[in-house]
């Protein structure tokens, strides 16, 4: 028996292969096999021989079957790891190409500056670009003989013969949408109106389109120490660096009552501009407090409501914030010049995660 | 507006320095562009004295001079030919920057003979164009820094010229007087009374002037005198100078005194060579036809309504904008008219633009003018003529009043901290107000007559704040409208286009912002170019129309991209378009175009063609971004600039079009200069339905125990039969138990036979109260067959 056992757990661990195994399976315990026949002869035997051939005979059965088990296991584990072995790819190539697309400057930066003045309770109202020239000028106090619309350059569209209208304006700046949205809701408010203007001017620096975000807040006692605050949080929030000091001038908009420039901290070395820091100014947007006739003409009572107006450029601030040299680039469409200054589809700026991060 | 130190001096008596002027200036709303100061760049140089003067020894026109200097006697060799002993010169020591020849100057040798410096002509320091000799001064001590010389000796050579910007509210700033009153009022000198006595007039003019009652208005007062035997010629020097400085031509004497004026005090005058002049002069409003050749050398015809001056022959000056060449001054005049008269802003303003004439009596008359000078703008300007020319002057002829411009408000002293937020005690602001020129009566101030601006309330408050300066200003929070958290603030549609324009650029596209105006034939082959969306004025034949689609603009880039070697592209813009020319003519798009191919070759075979099916994937998975529903139309009714056989408009019915994708008709791509294919989608966001109501729970989800099962059906039907029929028709059978159609195969031609396709679709069932018997499918499947046939004429393949 032990014979047996020896010939039959040798051949189980000299198999080479499954077939090889299945051979020996059916010799060794298969229904003709070695073991199955001497345990038929089992019944020829008497009691106490069967007592101690039975027994051993079966243990003998379940060693083999568990050394061919455990063997198919193993030649199974061998052929995996040759097929793997044999499996192997070059990881160095490149995965499949996949388009990425980009979100442009002016879009990421409205987000980022709706974003900040949400905060502070702006909503965010529209106009139409192509608008009349009593939005545009009169209900700025900008009357026609004024100066201030042919220092403007503005686009103005066709009229044809007999209709004795004005002509309508491509808007010069956004605060058409001061009027309309005070006419519609009155006060008190706070809005900003960011979107596109257009001035008849196209040069190194200025391009026929670009975008404004206008600001208004009408209540009964906001102040031009308001205004100040606002922008010094907006400036601080939106280039990202705190304390950065602003700078108002005096200055003239027939809309505004008094009027100011407002320059923030900026330093220049060699050729490269610094927001935030060292003595010099850059002039970034101009401000007041509403003229009491624009009020009268958006149907407020200026003797019961008073408030800031501002506008300033999106592109321009877009170009400070992140390094872009040249306004007309941005109208372009040039795919390098999208996928470099673009920002990520999934990089929609929250105040919680930082604008630009 | 450009004015030197020196001039403003003649009004402003101050101590403080040009840098100092400047800020101050900016501070106070007059804005300073540029500072032009000629003695930062001279302030190296010292004088030195030639103690001896030899021939060098190997140059004929060189000459070896010995030099007395502040460091010592020094050699230094020369060339200029009146390099001599004794004669006092301005020396660039060792180390000096020179700027006419913009080199710094080095001990060096010149033909073997050591120099230690250099001594400097005129045009070598920038001083002028004189480089005939070195400078010899006729004073001056050895050591003395020429910028001192200068300062005491010869000022104007040094004087530092300042430019401003001036706002449109404040014509007194355009002359330099209105400028020191500024600067008076902020504390930085006091003004200098500048007047003058009448020139009492020692006969009657010959010329007299009527003002015609049309014209009242346009010209409401006129003042003119004679003056003869005058000797027109040169300006004095210092007048050449001052005007000279500030990028002014000098004419002649009389022309120079009218330009000086109207610098010195914002008053523009006029002079007539009398000889010149036929008959009386008359004011009056233009029939319209008449022509005038002015002194820009130019014909101008006149509309009507214009405010002209003439004589007995005819048109002669157009009021407050510019004289007739006929009647003008020359070297020769000896009897000269002048003129200082007010015209009315408005009407000026009007005029000059259609005649497009920018002059510097436009630009003032404009904004406004002093009225009430008028007389003294007369009485300055005879002074002057006869100090420098000679001659007698007239009586003064006077036609019309001076407008009436009276008029006061009241200082709310509060207000200023109510809408400014600056605390200023009111002592100060009643001492700003008169320092400004406003007569304080009581609470009430009344407005100087050159403050045409000062128009309320406000604008004393605007008066003070400014001199006070806003520099001060300190921020103040502003208090949320609401406590606690913000709340949204986006609209619905807000919210919508930044998911469109985030999801396209997820897609893969690259965002363009293009102009709202495109040129008039890209419009028209998208449908615009009509007059209503065309600019009266547009700043280039590419530029003349309002887009009336995204597409041209996309398409225009692409055509851009492909000249600079870029193919493969996706771009996308969100943006308003233009269907006519009224405000509110506008709507909100989204679209997006793919050209050439997915990406560039790869290892893989990923790449291939961009095809109507990409552009059909990304527009309805922008639509489902942007709340669109799930089932829509898809109509062939698209604009003829689509490929007529390869465009889908997707829509909630003919009449709701949510947008359309498909491929570019060919004659567009070409008109275009795009190489194509391209593909693309439009999309208009304003279209998708909104949400009735924004529910933030969802609907409980009905989740079966039981398995669904999917049958295949192939069936055979015409070419032209849409899937999405056949797809509806299958779903139709059994709405309760069909829970999707999936088409997954199309094939054509082969067996078939011409014009036939086959169509297969995966079928799911999804029972929902008990496990599906064959019998059940069976049924299902049926029915399937027989509502496609209906619907397309289909059969089952066989």
């Amino acid at each position: 028996m032990d014979d047996l056992r020896d010939k039959y757990i040798q051949a189980i661990a000299g198999a080479e292969d499954e077939a090889a195994l299945e051979a020996l399976r059916l010799e060794a315990v298969g229904k003709k096999g070695e073991i199955s026949l001497k345990m038929r002869e089992l019944g020829k035997m008497s009691a106490e021989e069967r007592q101690v051939a039975g027994p051993k005979l079966n243990a003998l059965k379940d060693e083999i079957n568990a050394a061919l088990a455990a063997k198919k296991a193993a030649l199974g584990d061998a052929a995996l790891d040759a097929r793997l072995r044999e499996e192997w790819l070059d990881v160095t190539l490149p995965g499949r190409p996949m388009r990425t697309g980009s979100i442009h400057p002016i879009s990421q930066v409205t987000e980022e500056l709706t974003a900040i003045f949400a905060d502070m309770g702006f909503s965010v109202a529209e106009g139409p670009q192509i608008d009349t020239d009593w939005y545009n000028f009169d209900a700025l106090n900008i009357p026609g003989h004024h100066p201030a619309r042919a220092e403007m350059d503005t686009f103005y569209m066709h009229r044809d013969e007999g209709d004795n209208r004005p002509p309508h304006v491509l808007r010069t700046h956004t605060s058409p949408v001061q009027i309309r949205h005070m006419e519609k809701y009155g006060a008190p408010c706070r809005i900003i109106a960011p979107g596109r203007v257009y001035r008849a001017d196209y040069d190194q620096t200025h391009t026929p389109m670009f975008h404004q975000v206008e600001g208004l807040a009408i209540d009964r006692d906001i102040s031009m120490a308001n205004l100040k605050w606002v922008l010094e949080e907006f400036f601080a929030a939106f280039f990202e660096v705190d304390g950065i000091k602003t700078r108002f001038r005096a200055s003239h908009f027939p809309f505004t009552e008094p009027s100011a420039e407002v320059d923030i901290q900026c330093s220049w070395e060699d050729g490269q501009l610094k927001i935030g820091e060292g003595d010099g100014w850059l002039e970034v947007l101009g401000s007041g407090m509403v003229h009491p006739k624009v009020l009268q003409a958006a149907g407020v009572d200026p003797s019961e409501w008073q408030g800031f107006a501002f506008g300033m450029g999106i592109d321009r601030i877009a170009m400070l914030k992140y390094g872009i040299p040249d306004l007309r680039a941005f109208f372009d469409s040039d795919l390098r010049w999208l996928k470099h200054y673009g920002f990520s589809s999934l990089g929609v700026p929250t105040l919680h995660g930082g604008l630009s991060a | 507006m450009k004015f030197t130190l020196s001039w403003l001096k003649h009004h402003l008596d101050t101590t403080a320095s040009v840098s100092e002027i400047a800020e101050t200036l900016t501070d106070l709303g007059l804005e300073v562009e540029a500072v032009e100061d000629p003695a930062e760049r001279l302030g190296d140089f010292t004088l030195g004295r030639v103690i001896a003067a030899e021939k060098h020894p190997d140059a004929d026109k060189l000459k070896v001079c010995r030099v007395e200097t502040d460091e010592g006697e020094r050699q230094i060799i020369c060339g200029a030919p009146n390099a001599r002993e004794g004669i006092t010169v301005v020396l660039a020591k060792p180390g000096t920057y020179v700027p006419g020849i913009d080199t710094t100057i080095q001990v060096g040798k010149i033909r073997g003979v050591e120099s230690f410096g250099m001594m400097c002509s005129e045009r070598e320091m920038e001083l002028s164009d004189e480089h005939s000799g070195i400078i010899e001064l006729p004073s001056g001590e050895v050591g003395q820094r020429f910028v001192d010389w200068l300062t005491a000796n010869d000022p104007a050579k040094i004087d530092p010229v300042i430019e401003i910007a001036i706002t449109p509210n404040r014509p007194d700033a355009l002359g330099v007087r209105g400028v020191a009153r500024d600067l008076a009022a902020r504390g930085l000198g006091t003004l200098i009374a500048r007047d003058t006595d009448p020139v009492p007039g020692t006969f009657e003019s010959p010329i007299k002037v009527t003002i015609n009652d049309e014209a009242r208005e346009a010209c409401p007062v006129f003042y003119g005198r004679l003056i003869r035997g005058v000797k027109n010629g040169p300006s004095p020097d210092w007048l050449q100078q001052s005007l000279k400085a500030i990028g002014l031509r000098p004419i002649s004497f009389l022309v120079d005194v009218t330009n000086f004026f109207t610098y010195d005090r914002n008053r523009p005058l006029h002079v007539f060579d009398a000889a010149k002049v036929k008959g009386d002069l008359r004011v009056h409003l233009s029939k319209g036809g008449e022509e005038l050749l002015a002194l820009d050398e130019k014909t101008y015809r006149l509309a009507p309504g214009m405010t002209v001056i003439s004589d007995d022959t005819g048109v002669e000056s157009l009021g407050g904008i510019m004289g007739g060449e006929a009647s003008g001054v020359t070297e020769e005049t000896t009897d000269v008219f002048l003129e200082a008269a007010f015209f009315d802003p408005i009407r000026t303003a009007y005029t000059g633009r259609s005649l497009k004439i920018n002059s510097d009596a436009r630009y003032r008359f404009e904004r406004g003018i002093d009225p009430e000078w008028t007389p003294h703008g007369i009485e300055h300007a005879t002074r002057m003529i006869l100090d420098h020319a000679g001659g007698e002057a007239s009586e003064v002829v006077v036609a019309g009043e001076i407008p009436d411009h009276a008029r006061a408000y009241r200082l709310d002293t509060e207000r200023c901290s109510r809408l400014v937020g600056m605390d200023i005690p009111a002592e100060t602001q009643r001492a700003t107000l008169e320092a400004l020129g406003f007569v304080m009566d009581g609470d009430m101030a009344h407005v100087p007559s050159w403050r045409p601006d000062v128009m309320g309330e406000a604008d004393l408050v605007e008066e003070v704040a400014r001199i006070a300066s806003l520099t001060k200003l300190e921020g103040k929070p502003l208090p949320r409208m609401h406590s606690g958290v913000p709340r949204p603030i986006l609209s619905a549609l807000q919210k919508r286009e930044q998911a469109g324009r985030r999801t396209a650029a997820s897609l893969g596209y690259n965002e363009c912002v293009t102009y709202s105006f495109i040129d008039r034939t890209a419009a028209e082959l998208f449908g615009g170019g009509q007059d209503a969306s065309m600019l009266a004025n547009p700043i280039s034949s590419e530029m003349s129309h309002m887009r009336p689609a995204l597409l041209p603009g996309l398409l225009q880039a692409a055509a851009r991209n492909q000249a600079r070697g870029m193919s493969d592209l996706a771009l996308f813009e969100m943006g308003h378009v233009f269907e006519g020319g009224e405000p509110g003519e506008q709507n909100l798009c989204l679209a997006g175009i793919l050209v050439g191919r997915t990406g560039p070759k790869d290892v893989h075979g990923a790449s291939r063609a961009v095809d109507l099916y990409d552009a059909k994937t990304d527009a309805e998975a922008l639509l489902s971004a942007m709340g669109a529903p799930a089932k829509m139309q898809i109509l062939r009714s698209g604009d003829a600039w689509w490929h007529p056989g390869r465009h889908g408009v997707l829509c909630l019915g003919p009449k709701k079009v949510l947008g359309i994708f498909g491929e570019i008709h060919p004659r567009i791509l070409q008109a275009l200069d795009v190489k194509g294919p391209v593909v693309g989608f439009t999309i208009w966001p304003e279209a998708i339905p909104m949400p009735k109501k924004a529910v933030s729970t969802r609907p409980a989800l009905a989740q079966s125990d039981l398995q669904p099962v999917e049958r295949d059906f192939a069936f055979v039907v015409d070419r032209d039969v849409a899937a999405l029929d056949l797809v509806n028709a299958a779903a139709g059978a059994d709405k309760a138990l069909i829970e999707e159609v999936r088409v997954f195969d199309e094939f054509v031609g082969g067996s078939l036979g011409e014009g036939k396709k086959s169509l297969a679709i995966t079928v799911r069932m999804q029972p929902k109260e008990a496990t599906l018997k064959e019998k059940d499918i069976e049924a299902v499947g049926v029915k399937i067959v027989e509502k496609v046939g209906k619907a397309t004429g289909g059969t089952l393949r066989g």
